[in-house]
């Protein structure tokens, strides 16, 4: 049975149709090891098409091949939720005509749902898929869990193609993506690098201060009121967020509270909580290493759950929305509580909102933990440079030195002053921070914009200029 | 109120810049072991400048050269200016190492106008003589507070092996704690080397204790939070103080003169015991 095979990448490319000025989409669940949006374009190169709109759902190092398909005008726009250091700088040195589009997890699946961004032909790396295009990211050499990101390109794209380098036999149990949305089936040799899709285990951090913000987050957590039965939790995947969840997890446990729900970018470290009893059950949009793989493929309550369902602000009701408590980065924060999450100290692209403003305005607390500086930069400042996630979504601050809590939350204040945990006023933490760092001086930016950075109610947060080049 | 005393290389400037933040009663800023001989003057200066700018808020211990070194007065010309609540002298082995440097200090604090006798002294006790010597050194000088001991350099001079299980020291740490309070002073115990060992770290700190030490030293940030639970009064221990003070207020009030509490009569230990308790208890409030 040959079913939707065919025989190569530029042969599906044909099949689809595919023109120039057209918008092509792909996920990011390989991670940093993700061959397929290089292959794709490469094929696409070949084939003399050009002015492409490039919609990924996250740009990472791997991709840095753009920059040569964006300087040939093979991609003349690019539309994506995170960006990667290396692609980054070339963008912010002003390489693409056209202002990046930066959205976020939920707002993404959300404009391509509405059709807001419309999709001609998506390209979906797929672990293992059959003949008929039923996939999944569970199994096969390359894999990488959950699909989360991909299904709204699969479902609303003009055409789809899967690109698989482990064909399975008809039908594929446990799929992720149905048939019914595919189009077209490519298999090749090697869809992506293994270690660069995921890390073998999710390390906590050892990093003193990282443990000591962690630990404040945790006491924070358990002060604010919200741990308590059906409890719902999400953390990001560095080293003081993972470090905060290990210490949630003992007192989760010491106090007997039963959560409800583990949501995210899923590590280790939240398995591990779910089979320790904190949760009944994880809903994860993305794998960050073996152990959640694994956990997704064999427990029946870790659940993949879609890009939409996770985080989208237009959908009838999404994950976010139930969330309790969320953790969240920064590369800056501002008195107003303003998160940047996009540019570097030197105004340099290297990051992204991915789900940062969805889970911040979802959540009843979001806690960013961050330490003071880093590399003699405070990191509490009078302005960001970039707004990711805006100030009034943004409700706890944790560093080493203490907590700020936004004036908008009274009540969290009290709660953590009655605890006594140590709660300051955000300037007097910017205040500590000048005072050991000094205060930077302005950047000069230059005037072109190289990105628009979009909420996810769709309005324009803030807008991204280059960077002079000396 | 001294559980936890952690240790920071003075040559580390991030180190030194969160130092106030992990949790641990004293910092001991070292310009010693942790110092290798060509950083020696960066450290000093970079230890100065931190206790001048950084406004720490916990107690400031710097550990500094010994006195048969080339670096000890250079180290106490730098770092005295700027008012450490204590210096910790190294290889303490008598009485005189702690005179010596006694006196440099009240030099020193002369020609700063300081009074003589605000910086105090923590003998850092790590070789066999020290530990023999132990009670002369803990009542050399009006300026030592207490004093310290180290496992690792005594090993070394007792010519055995540093084990986990510590036979080999417990004879110096039931000296030093004899010592000390026979002198009327504290005493510090060594610290835990095995950084991922927690198990380990605890059932030392826990023994350290029932010897009589106040409170126990650490390298790893990580083992702050341990430390001072093991040296932190327990929930039944306040609440027995409480009660101790509670019973002699009413006996004063009902003008009995010997009172008892749960069967035992409440006499001067108790009473002392159950003051250290709620002081340890108060100190503690709000931190970590």
């Amino acid at each position: 049975m040959n079913g939707k095979l065919v025989k190569d990448l530029k042969e599906a490319i044909r099949l689809s149709g595919l023109e120039d000025g057209m918008t092509i989409s792909f996920h990011h669940h390989l991670r940093n090891g993700d061959m397929v949006a290089v292959m794709v374009m490469e094929a696409i190169c070949e084939m003399g098409i050009r002015n492409l709109n490039v919609n990924i759902s996250s740009i990472f190092d791997t991709h840095e091949p753009f920059i040569g398909y964006i300087e040939d005008g093979v991609i003349t726009g690019i539309e994506t939720n995170y960006m990667g250091g290396v692609v980054g700088r070339a963008i912010s040195e002003g390489l693409l005509d056209k202002p990046v589009i930066f959205r976020t997890h939920g707002g993404r699946p959300s404009d391509i749902i509405s059709g807001k961004s419309p999709i001609d032909v998506a390209f979906i790396a797929a672990p293992t898929s059959d003949c008929m295009g039923n996939c999944t990211g569970k199994i096969g050499k390359s894999a990488c869990g959950s699909l989360g990101y991909a299904f709204a390109d699969a479902m609303y794209a003009g055409k789809s193609v899967v690109i698989t380098d482990n064909l399975a036999e008809y039908p594929l149990v446990d799929y992720s993506i149905a048939e019914n949305y595919i189009d077209y089936v490519v298999v090749v040799d090697k869809i992506g690098e293994p270690s660069g899709i995921v890390s073998g285990t999710t390390k906590i951090t050892k990093d003193p201060v990282g443990l000591v913000i962690a630990d404040y987050a945790a006491r924070a957590i358990d002060a604010s009121g919200l741990l308590v039965d059906g409890f719902s939790f999400q953390t990001g995947a560095g080293g003081a967020s993972l470090a905060a969840a290990k210490y949630l997890k003992d007192i989760m446990l010491r106090k007997g509270v039963q959560g409800s729900y583990g949501l995210g970018g899923i590590t280790s470290y939240m398995v591990d909580m779910m089979q320790s009893g904190c949760f009944k059950a994880l809903y994860d949009v993305q794998c960050f290493d073996l152990d959640a793989i694994a956990s997704l493929r064999t427990n029946p309550n870790h659940m993949e759950v879609t890009a939409a369902h996770y985080a989208s602000p237009t959908a009838k009701s999404s994950a976010v929305d139930s969330l309790d408590v969320v953790i969240l980065g920064a590369t800056e924060i501002d008195t107003n509580f303003n998160v940047n999450v996009h540019t570097d100290s030197n105004g340099y692209i290297m990051g992204g909102s991915g789900g940062h403003s969805d889970t911040a305005a979802g959540a009843k607390m979001s806690m960013i933990v961050a330490p003071l500086s880093r590399a003699r930069l405070p990191i509490v400042v009078d302005q960001v440079m970039c707004k990711s996630t805006p100030g009034h979504t943004v409700d706890v601050l944790v560093t080493q030195r203490g907590i700020a809590v936004n004036p908008l939350r009274g009540d969290l204040r009290d709660r953590f002053l009655d605890a006594g945990l140590p709660v300051f006023d955000i300037h007097e933490l910017r205040d500590m921070a000048e005072k050991l760092n000094g205060k930077p001086k302005m950047l000069t930016r230059g005037d072109r914009e190289v990105a628009k950075v979009i909420y996810r109610d769709g309005t324009l947060l803030d807008t991204i200029y280059n960077v002079p080049v000396r | 109120m001294r559980r936890s005393m952690l240790f920071f290389p003075g040559n580390s400037a991030n180190m030194l810049l969160n130092a106030d933040f992990l949790g641990s009663d004293s910092m001991i800023l070292d310009l010693e072991d942790a110092v290798a001989p060509t950083e020696k003057d960066s450290a000093r200066i970079l230890v100065r400048n931190a206790i001048r700018d950084l406004g720490y808020t916990r107690e400031v211990i710097v550990r500094i050269n010994p006195v048969d070194s080339p670096y000890w007065e250079k180290d106490l010309q730098t770092i005295i200016p700027v008012k450490p609540d204590m210096i910790m002298p190294t290889k303490v082995s008598c009485a005189d190492d702690v005179k010596i440097i006694s006196d440099y200090i009240a030099g020193l604090e002369e020609q700063l106008g300081m009074e003589v006798g605000t910086v105090k002294l923590i003998p850092l006790i790590e070789t066999a003589l020290g530990v023999e010597n132990a009670y002369q050194i803990a009542s050399s000088d009006p300026r030592v507070e207490a004093i310290f001991l180290g496992g690792e350099d005594l090993t070394a001079d007792l010519r055995c092996k540093r084990t986990k299980e510590g036979n080999e020291i417990f004879y110096a740490r039931s000296r030093m704690v004899m010592a000390a309070r026979a002198a009327g002073v504290d005493v510090y115990d060594t610290p835990w080397t095995d950084v991922e060992d927690y198990e380990g770290l605890i059932k030392d700190a826990e023994f350290a204790k029932s010897l009589g030490f106040t409170g126990k030293s650490s390298i790893s940030p990580r083992h702050v939070t341990f430390i001072n639970e093991v040296f932190s009064p327990t929930e039944e221990e306040i609440q027995y103080a409480r009660d101790v003070f509670a019973t002699i207020e009413k006996a004063k009030a009902e003008g009995k003169g010997v009172v008892s509490l749960r069967g035992k009569m409440i006499d001067a230990p108790i009473v002392a015991r159950a003051a250290q308790v709620l002081e340890a208890a108060e100190a503690m409030k709000g931190g970590r």
